[in-house]
């Protein structure tokens, strides 16, 4: 088996972004949707972090750094809205809330 | 094999693991399991960061993610009633096309990973990520975004207590 290199850690990070985007599309509660999207953007940070390692500049974990202050503000933001729109129509569920479908 | 070798598996195998758990737990449906199973990936993967010897992002990634995104996430599940939710059917039409697209977007993905170049990437890697080399690169070169970071921080907090609050007018 070969030494672990930078093509292992990106196909975890891959892996990890098609399971995220998977459950975007597929899943229909907005919590479950949402955590898949935090799992896109920590497939994001392994990539980067990776990145960085092996190309021996730092500004990749930088980058991930911002990463995770974005994530954070993102995740308050968008779990309020959703604790907005649950107290409105008591649901989480993305099939309920057609009020702006054609 | 070396014993780093070994750890990378060992941790690539959970993550993998447990991300699946998250998005198709084929138990449960309940979210509250799914956010677990986020938590437990989160850690794993700030074991594939320390491999890394991103020691300092390890360490936030546990905190920040573990501890602070994962908690109010686990607040607004209990907050929500979701006991309904997991009497849902899966609409399967919906389903297929959703992981044909996802395949096809994986195709790509892993096609680009495996052919593009190899030879200078797989070097040894010299880079420490120690904590002091960050802060420096991170008061010096990218001083100004960080400073807009706490911007956008407190547009963030200001916007969620907005939103939190009961009568708007």
């Amino acid at each position: 088996m070969t030494p672990v290199g930078l093509e292992h850690f990106l196909v975890v990070s891959g892996v990890l972004f098609c399971l995220g985007l998977w459950g975007v599309i597929v899943r229909r509660n907005l919590l479950i949707m949402y955590m898949s999207l935090e799992l896109m953007l920590n497939a994001a940070n392994l990539a980067l972090v990776s990145f960085s390692r092996f190309n021996n500049r730092l500004d990749g974990q930088i980058m991930v750094f911002f990463i995770i202050t974005v994530a954070a503000a993102e995740v308050a933001v968008g779990l309020a809205l959703i604790v907005a729109l649950y107290r409105k129509k008591q649901t989480a569920h993305v099939e309920d809330l057609a009020t702006m479908k054609l | 094999m070396q014993t780093q070798d070994i750890f990378f598996y060992v941790f690539a195998l959970l993550t993998v693991i447990c991300a699946v758990m998250v998005v198709a737990n084929p138990l449960s449906r309940n979210p509250v399991t799914s956010a677990m199973f986020l938590v437990l990936t989160i850690v794993c993967m700030a074991g594939l960061f320390v491999l890394l010897h991103a020691f300092f992002l390890a360490a936030v990634q546990i905190l920040v993610y573990a501890g602070a995104v994962m908690v109010l996430f686990l607040f607004v599940i209990m907050l929500l009633d979701l006991k309904e939710e997991e009497r849902r059917k899966v609409k399967i039409v919906g389903a297929g096309l959703g992981t044909i697209s996802v395949g096809a977007v994986a195709f790509l993905l892993f096609r680009i990973i495996l052919t593009s170049s190899k030879g200078a990437a797989n070097a040894a890697p010299q880079l420490e990520g120690s904590t002091s080399s960050l802060g420096t690169l991170l008061f010096s070169k990218y001083v100004l975004p960080f400073e807009i970071l706490s911007l956008l921080l407190l547009v963030a907090m200001v916007g969620v207590i907005l939103l939190s609050k009961k009568d708007l007018k």
